[in-house]
C-alpha cells in the first residue's frame, strides 16, 4: 500500500505545489519539483513492476478507504496491482518522465510554464488513478479526470478560437462515450451489487445467460449490453470512429502534451479498459464483433484521411486514430494482450514521433506546415535520425517495435472465427500499406527534398538543445528494442497471469504460440510476408511521389477530385456534427426557451391567468356601479331566480 | 434528550432578534461597523450550529436537541423543534452560506446596509427554523415569513426590472404555499393537531391523501421549483442582487425538496406512489428540457438558474424514483441510494450554486452585465478568478472528485434499477450540462480579452479569494469523501423509506 501511495501521491503534490506555488518558486523550482515527483513515481513502479513480473510477487488488491457507504452498497477507493496495471504503470510514468524533461526545451518561452508543468503532473496522478483501480468508481474517476486535464491542455493557449473550440469539442465528445459508460457501470451495479472488479468479474460467468428487455419485448443478454455500453465509454476516450473528432483537434494543444496525452496514454485508456473487463467481453461475442468491426474501420479509414493533411502534428494524429483502431482490433478478437503490446510499443514510438516533430517545430519557429519544410536531415540529424527510427517503427518494419506487435495484430485476426473477421483482416491489412504512405511521405517532406521555407527561418535553424534531444534517444531505445525483448513473454508467455481472461475458444494467441520460434525466426519469416512487402510498397509509393516525382500527387489529386474532396473534408464528420448536434441542440433550446417558457408557460399561463384575474375584476367592477337601482333591480332578479327554483325543485 | 439547552432556538432568534436590532441601531453606528455587527453573528450562528453536528447521534432516527413549548394550546399548536440527519446538513448549509454571503455584500452593496444585512441575518433564522419546525402551522408561519425578507432584498437592491420579478417570486410561491396552508388546516380536522409526527401515523382514504398530495404538491413544486411552474427563478436570480440569487439558490429551493421529504412522502404515502410517475416524468423534463433551455440563454445568471432548475430535477427524482425502484426490485436498499442520492444533490447544489452566482457577483461587481456577451478573455486579467471558476464549472458539470458528481452518479446509479430509459434521460445532463457550463465558461474567461473594459478588470482580493476558497474546500471534500454527509442521512433516510412504503390508508 505504502508503494502505491507514493506512486499515486507523488505526481498530485508536485501537481498542487506547482500549481499553487509556481510563482514563489520560480521556473527551475516548478520544474524540479514536477519532474521529482514524477521521477519517484516511475522508479517505484519500477519496483513494483519487477516485484510483480520478475519476483512473482502476489496481485496486491487493497481498498484505501471507503468512499460511500448507501443503499447496503459500499463503493471504495483502492488500488489492484497485476501484471496488467504494473506494465501501464511503468509505460505511462516513463514517457510521462520524458515529456516533463522535454517540456523544459519546449515551452522554456512560454508565460504559463508553470501552469504547464502543474496540469502534466496532474495528468500523471489521474493516469495512475485510472489504471491502478480496483474497482469501476475510481476507473470513472480517472476517466474523467484524465478528460478534464486533456480539456485545460488542448485550451493551454487560452487565447486562440481554435483551441479553445477544439477543447469544448474534446470534452463534450469524451461526455458522450462517458455517458454510455456511466450506464453500463449502473448496470453493473444493479446486476452485481458491487462495483468491486474481482467480485464483478467472478459473479460474471452466472450471469451470461441472463437476459433484459429495453425496448419493447426483445431480450438482450445483460453482458452484451454492460460491454457495448462500456465499449461506447472506450470509443470516446481511445477516439475509435465516429467519435474521434476530437483527436486531430486535440493537436491544438502544445506539442508534448500531443505525445503524452493523445498519443502515448490518456487515448490507450480505452484500451486499456477493455483488456481490464476482458472476463466480461468474453462473455459477449456480440460485443466483441461490434469492438473489431469499430476498430477495423477506424484503423483504414482514418489512416487514409493522413494521407492528405499538411499539418506534420495532423498527419501523426490520424496515425494515432489508425492504430488505436489496429489495437481496438485485437481486443475484438480476443487478443487482448496483442492489443496492451501495440498500446506499449505504440507508447513509445508515437510519443517519440511526436516529439520528434515538436523538436523541427521549434526548429522552425512553430511553423507546422510540412509544405514549407524539407532538407533538414543534414541540420538536424539527431530529430531525424530518432524520426526516422519512430517512422519505421510504426510501418512495422521488420526487428523494430511496431513490426512485433502489429504483425501479430494482423495474424491474430486472420485466424480469428470471429464473425466479421475477414472484412477486418482486409483493413488492417490494407492499412499497413496506408501507414507506410504517411509515414514516409512525412518523413520525405520534411527531412528530405528540396528546402522549401523561407531564408529567415533557413538562417535560424540549429539541432535542438539537449533537454529535447536526450528525451528524443531515450525514447528511441525502446522503440527499436521493446518488440523483440517482449514478444514471447507478453504474448505467449504466462505474462499476464490471471489480469487478462481468454476462454480457450477464443484464444487465437494460443494458437499463434505454437508456431511462434523465438523473435529472429520471426523477423526472417517477417521479411517473406504480405504485410512487409505493403510497408515496401508504401515506402516506395511515397519516395516517388515526393522525392523523385513531387509533381505526382497533385496530378493525382486533380485526377481523383471527389476522393480527394472527400478526404480534405475528413469524410464530414465535423461539419454534420456541427450543423446536427451542435445546431440541433442550440435549435431546440431556442425553442424551448421561446416557445415553452416564454410564450406557454409564462405568457398564457402565468401571465395569462394574470390578466384573466385583471379582465373578470375589470367585468365585476361594472357590477358596483353605485347606482341604487341597479342594486335593486339585481335583487328582484336573485329573488325570482331563488323563487324560481323553489318552485320548480319542489 | 439529554441536551437541556435550547441551541436550536439560539441558533435560529439569535440572528433574527438580532438582525431585527439591526435595522434600527444599524444607521447611528456606521457601515463598517454594520458589516462586522453582521459577521460576527452570522459567525456565532454557524458556530453554534457546529454542536449540532458533534454532538448528532448518527444511530437513530429520532428526532433530536427537541424542543417543545405551548404556543397556542386553543388549538394544540406547539413551538416545537427538532433535527433529523435530513434536516441537520441543511441547517448547516444555511449557516455557512449565511457567512459567506455578508462577507460578499463588504464592498458591492453601498446602499441601506444595514438593512440589507438586516434582512439576510433574519432570512438566516428563519430558514433554520423552517428546517427545525416540528409543527404544521409553525413551519408554515416560518415558510411564509422568509418570502417577506427576500421580498425586500430583490425589490430593494434588485436590477431594473426588479419589481415584475418580485411580483412574480411572491404571487407563485404565495399561491403554492396557501394550499399547503389549506392541507394543514384539513389534517387538523382529521387528527385535532398539527404535530408533525402524528401527522406522518394519521391514516387516510386515498382521496384525501391525493388532495393533500396536491396541495403539498404546489407549495413544494414551486420552490424547488419544477417544470412547469419554474418560470418565476429565472426572473428572480437575474433580478437580485448577489446575495439574494445565493440564498435563493442555495437554500430556498432545498426548502421545497424538504418539504417533499417531511410532509408529502410521509404524510401522503399512497398518493405519492400513485403519483410518483408523474413526478419523475417532471423530474425528467427538468433535467433535460431545462438543459436546452440553459444552453442558449445570454445572461448568466439566468443560465446558472435554469442550470439550478435542472440540478434540482434530480432531487426529486431520487425521492420519486423509490417506488419504482421498490417496485422493480422489491428490496429498500436501491431505494435509500436514491434518496441519499438526491439529499446529496440539494446538499453539493447549494455549495456549487452558490459559489456560481458570487463567481458572477465577482464579474458584475466590477463590470456592471450579467450578459455572457459583454465579456471574453477575462482569464488574462483575472487568472486566480477563472481558476476557482473552472472549479466550479467542472462541479457543475458533474466531475468526478467534486461534489456535483456525487448526487448525479448515486441518483443515476439507483434509477437505473426503476427503469433504463430514466437513467437513461436522467444521464444526458452529463452531455448538457457540461455543454451548457463549459460554453459559457469558454464565451466568459477564455479567449482574447474582449474589450477595454476586460482589460482593464483587477484579479479577485483576499476576501473575495476566502468565500471562493472556502466553498472549494467544501466541493472538493464533499467529492473526494462524501461518506461522512451520508452517514448522518443513513438512520432517518432508511426510516423515512421504510415509512412511505407502508400504506396508511383507512382500511
Amino acid at each position: 500500500m505504502t508503494k502505491a501511495l507514493i506512486i499515486i501521491l507523488a505526481p498530485l503534490l508536485a501537481s498542487v505545489i506547482a500549481g499553487l506555488f509556481g510563482h514563489r518558486i520560480g521556473r527551475a523550482g516548478t520544474h524540479w519539483v514536477t519532474i521529482i515527483g514524477v521521477a519517484i513515481s516511475f522508479l517505484v513502479s519500477l519496483l513494483v513492476y519487477i516485484d510483480i513480473l520478475w519476483e512473482d510477487a502476489p496481485v496486491f488488491n487493497a481498498n484505501l478507504y471507503t468512499w460511500l457507504m448507501t443503499g447496503g452498497i459500499s463503493l471504495h477507493i483502492g488500488f489492484l496491482i497485476d501484471e496488467l496495471t504494473a506494465t501501464m504503470m511503468v509505460v505511462v510514468t516513463f514517457v510521462s518522465l520524458m515529456v516533463h524533461i522535454y517540456t523544459i526545451g519546449y515551452m522554456h518561452e512560454d508565460p504559463g510554464y508553470q501552469r504547464f508543468f502543474s496540469y502534466i503532473s496532474l495528468f500523471t496522478f489521474s493516469m495512475l488513478m485510472l489504471v491502478m483501480a480496483n474497482n469501476f468508481l475510481q476507473l470513472f474517476f480517472g476517466w474523467e479526470a484524465v478528460g478534464l486535464v486533456s480539456y485545460l491542455l488542448i485550451g493551454f493557449w487560452y487565447t486562440r478560437e481554435s483551441a479553445i473550440f477544439a477543447n469544448l469539442k474534446a470534452f463534450l465528445i469524451n461526455r458522450v462515450g462517458d455517458f454510455g459508460f456511466l450506464l453500463s457501470i449502473a448496470a453493473v451495479l444493479m446486476y452485481f451489487d458491487t462495483l468491486d472488479y474481482a467480485e464483478v468479474f467472478h459473479q460474471a460467468p452466472e450471469l451470461a445467460g441472463t437476459t433484459i428487455t429495453i425496448w419493447g419485448d426483445a431480450q438482450w443478454q445483460l453482458l452484451t449490453v454492460i460491454c457495448i455500453l462500456l465499449f461506447i465509454g472506450a470509443m470516446g476516450k481511445s477516439a475509435q470512429a465516429p467519435l474521434h473528432v476530437w483527436l486531430p483537434d486535440s493537436m491544438e494543444g502544445p506539442t508534448p502534451i500531443s505525445a503524452l496525452i493523445h498519443a502515448a496514454t490518456m487515448v490507450t485508456a480505452g484500451i486499456f479498459m477493455v483488456a481490464r473487463m476482458s472476463p466480461l467481453f468474453e462473455l459477449s461475442e456480440t460485443a466483441l464483433s461490434f469492438v473489431m468491426l469499430t476498430g477495423a474501420f477506424t484503423a483504414f479509414f482514418m489512416g487514409l484521411l493522413g494521407l492528405v493533411q499538411n499539418d506534420i502534428k495532423r498527419v501523426i494524429a490520424y496515425s494515432t486514430l489508425s492504430q488505436l483502431g489496429y489495437m481496438t482490433v485485437a481486443l475484438g478478437v480476443s487478443a487482448y494482450a496483442a492489443g496492451i503490446f501495440h498500446l506499449a510499443t505504440h507508447a513509445f514510438f508515437k510519443a517519440l514521433l511526436f516529439l520528434a516533430a515538436g523538436s523541427v517545430i521549434i526548429g522552425m519557429h512553430h511553423e507546422q506546415d510540412m509544405r514549407k519544410m524539407g532538407g533538414l536531415w543534414k541540420i538536424m540529424p539527431i530529430t531525424w535520425i530518432t524520426c526516422l527510427i519512430g517512422s519505421l517503427a510504426l510501418i512495422g518494419f521488420p526487428g523494430f517495435s511496431g513490426f512485433f506487435s502489429k504483425d501479430m495484430i494482423i495474424e491474430a485476426v486472420h485466424h480469428s472465427e470471429r464473425y466479421g473477421a475477414h472484412v477486418a483482416y482486409w483493413a488492417v491489412l490494407s492499412g499497413v500499406f496506408v501507414t507506410a504512405l504517411y509515414s514516409f511521405r512525412l518523413i520525405f517532406m520534411v527531412f528530405h527534398g528540396q528546402e522549401r521555407m523561407d531564408a529567415h527561418t533557413r538562417a535560424n535553424l540549429h539541432e535542438s538543445p539537449p533537454v529535447v534531444t536526450v528525451p528524443l534517444i531515450l525514447l528511441a531505445i525502446p522503440s527499436v528494442t521493446a518488440g523483440a525483448l517482449f514478444i514471447e513473454p507478453m504474448l505467449f508467455g504466462d505474462y499476464f497471469g490471471n489480469s487478462i481472461v481468454v476462454h480457450p475458444e477464443n484464444n487465437v494467441l494460443g494458437s499463434l504460440g505454437e508456431h511462434f520460434h523465438g523473435w529472429l525466426a520471426m523477423v526472417e519469416h517477417g521479411v517473406t510476408q504480405l504485410p512487409f512487402m505493403l510497408a515496401m510498397a508504401g515506402v516506395l509509393v511515397a519516395w516517388l511521389g515526393y522525392v523523385a516525382f513531387p509533381e505526382a500527387p497533385r496530378n493525382l489529386a486533380t485526377m481523383f477530385k471527389p476522393i480527394y474532396w472527400l478526404l480534405t473534408r475528413k469524410y464530414g464528420f465535423d461539419e454534420i456534427y456541427q450543423a446536427v448536434f451542435a445546431g440541433g441542440a442550440r435549435m431546440i433550446g431556442r425553442l424551448l426557451s421561446g416557445l415553452g417558457d416564454r410564450l406557454l408557460i409564462d405568457g398564457m399561463l402565468v401571465n395569462g391567468s394574470a390578466r384573466i384575474v385583471g379582465l373578470a375584476s375589470m367585468m365585476i367592477r361594472q357590477v358596483q356601479s353605485g347606482y341604487l337601482y341597479h342594486y335593486a333591480f339585481a335583487m328582484i332578479l336573485g329573488l325570482l331566480a331563488l323563487l324560481g327554483i323553489f318552485v320548480h325543485g319542489l | 434528550m439529554a441536551y437541556d439547552f435550547p441551541i436550536l432556538s439560539l441558533i435560529i432568534w439569535l440572528p433574527i432578534l438580532g438582525g431585527a436590532a439591526l435595522l434600527f441601531i444599524g444607521d447611528c453606528i456606521g457601515a463598517q461597523n454594520t458589516k462586522c455587527y453582521a459577521l460576527v453573528l452570522s459567525l456565532l450562528a454557524f458556530l453554534l450550529s457546529i454542536p449540532l453536528y458533534l454532538e448528532f447521534d448518527t444511530t437513530t432516527a429520532a428526532m433530536q436537541f427537541v424542543e417543545k413549548v405551548p404556543w397556542i394550546t386553543a388549538f394544540d399548536i406547539n413551538y416545537h423543534l427538532g433535527i433529523d440527519g435530513i434536516a441537520l446538513p441543511l441547517i448547516l448549509l444555511t449557516t455557512f452560506t449565511t457567512i459567506l454571503v455578508v462577507l460578499a455584500a463588504w464592498e458591492s452593496i453601498t446602499d441601506r446596509v444595514p438593512q440589507y444585512l438586516g434582512a439576510f441575518l433574519i432570512l438566516d433564522g428563519l430558514m433554520v427554523a423552517v428546517f427545525c419546525a416540528l409543527d404544521g402551522i409553525l413551519f408554515y408561519v416560518f415558510w411564509e415569513a422568509q418570502l417577506i425578507p427576500m421580498f425586500l432584498i430583490i425589490g430593494i437592491w434588485g436590477g431594473p426590472n426588479r419589481v415584475y420579478a418580485t411580483i412574480k417570486f411572491f404571487l407563485y410561491t404565495f399561491l403554492g404555499s396557501v394550499f399547503m396552508l389549506v392541507a394543514f388546516l384539513y389534517l387538523y380536522h382529521q387528527a385535532g393537531t398539527f404535530d408533525v409526527a402524528t401527522l406522518h401515523h394519521l391514516p387516510l382514504s386515498i382521496t384525501a391523501q391525493t388532495w393533500i398530495f396536491i396541495a403539498f404538491f404546489l407549495a413544494f413544486a414551486v420552490k424547488i421549483p419544477m417544470w412547469p411552474v419554474h418560470t418565476w427563478l429565472p426572473d428572480a436570480h437575474v433580478e437580485a442582487p448577489t446575495g439574494g440569487s445565493v440564498i435563493l439558490a442555495a437554500i430556498m429551493l432545498k426548502m421545497g425538496g424538504y418539504g417533499f421529504l417531511r410532509y408529502s412522502l410521509p404524510i401522503t404515502p399512497d398518493a405519492s406512489q400513485a403519483w410518483a410517475g408523474v413526478l419523475i416524468i417532471l423530474s425528467l423534463i427538468a433535467i433535460v428540457y431545462i438543459g436546452f433551455v440553459a444552453l442558449v440563454q445570454r445572461d448568466m445568471k439566468k443560465l446558472i438558474a435554469y442550470s439550478s432548475i435542472s440540478h434540482m430535477g434530480f432531487a426529486t427524482l431520487g425521492m420519486f424514483v423509490i417506488f419504482q425502484i421498490i417496485h422493480r426490485t422489491g428490496a429498500a436498499e436501491g431505494a435509500i441510494m436514491a434518496m441519499e442520492g438526491s439529499m446529496m444533490q440539494m446538499i453539493s447544489h447549494g455549495f456549487i450554486s452558490g459559489a456560481l452566482f458570487l463567481c458572477v457577483g465577482v464579474l458584475y461587481d466590477r463590470m456592471h452585465s450579467r450578459e455572457i456577451s459583454a465579456y471574453g478573455g477575462v482569464v488574462n486579467t483575472m487568472p486566480v478568478f477563472a481558476a476557482f471558476m473552472m472549479l466550479f464549472a467542472m462541479a457543475n458539470a458533474g466531475l468526478p472528485g467534486t461534489s456535483g458528481f456525487v448526487g448525479e452518479f448515486t441518483v443515476i446509479l439507483s434509477s437505473f434499477e426503476a427503469s433504463f430509459w430514466i437513467a437513461f434521460f436522467a444521464a444526458s445532463t452529463l452531455i448538457l450540462g457540461a455543454a451548457y457550463t463549459l460554453w459559457m465558461y469558454k464565451r466568459v474567461i477564455f479567449g482574447e480579452i474582449a474589450n477595454d473594459e476586460v482589460a482593464k478588470l483587477q484579479d479577485i482580493n483576499a476576501r473575495e479569494r476566502l468565500i471562493l476558497a472556502s466553498l472549494a474546500v467544501m466541493v472538493l471534500l464533499l467529492g473526494i469523501w462524501p461518506d461522512p454527509l451520508f452517514t448522518i442521512m443513513h438512520a432517518s433516510i432508511e426510516n423515512l423509506v421504510q415509512h412511505v412504503t407502508q400504506s396508511k390508508l383507512i382500511p
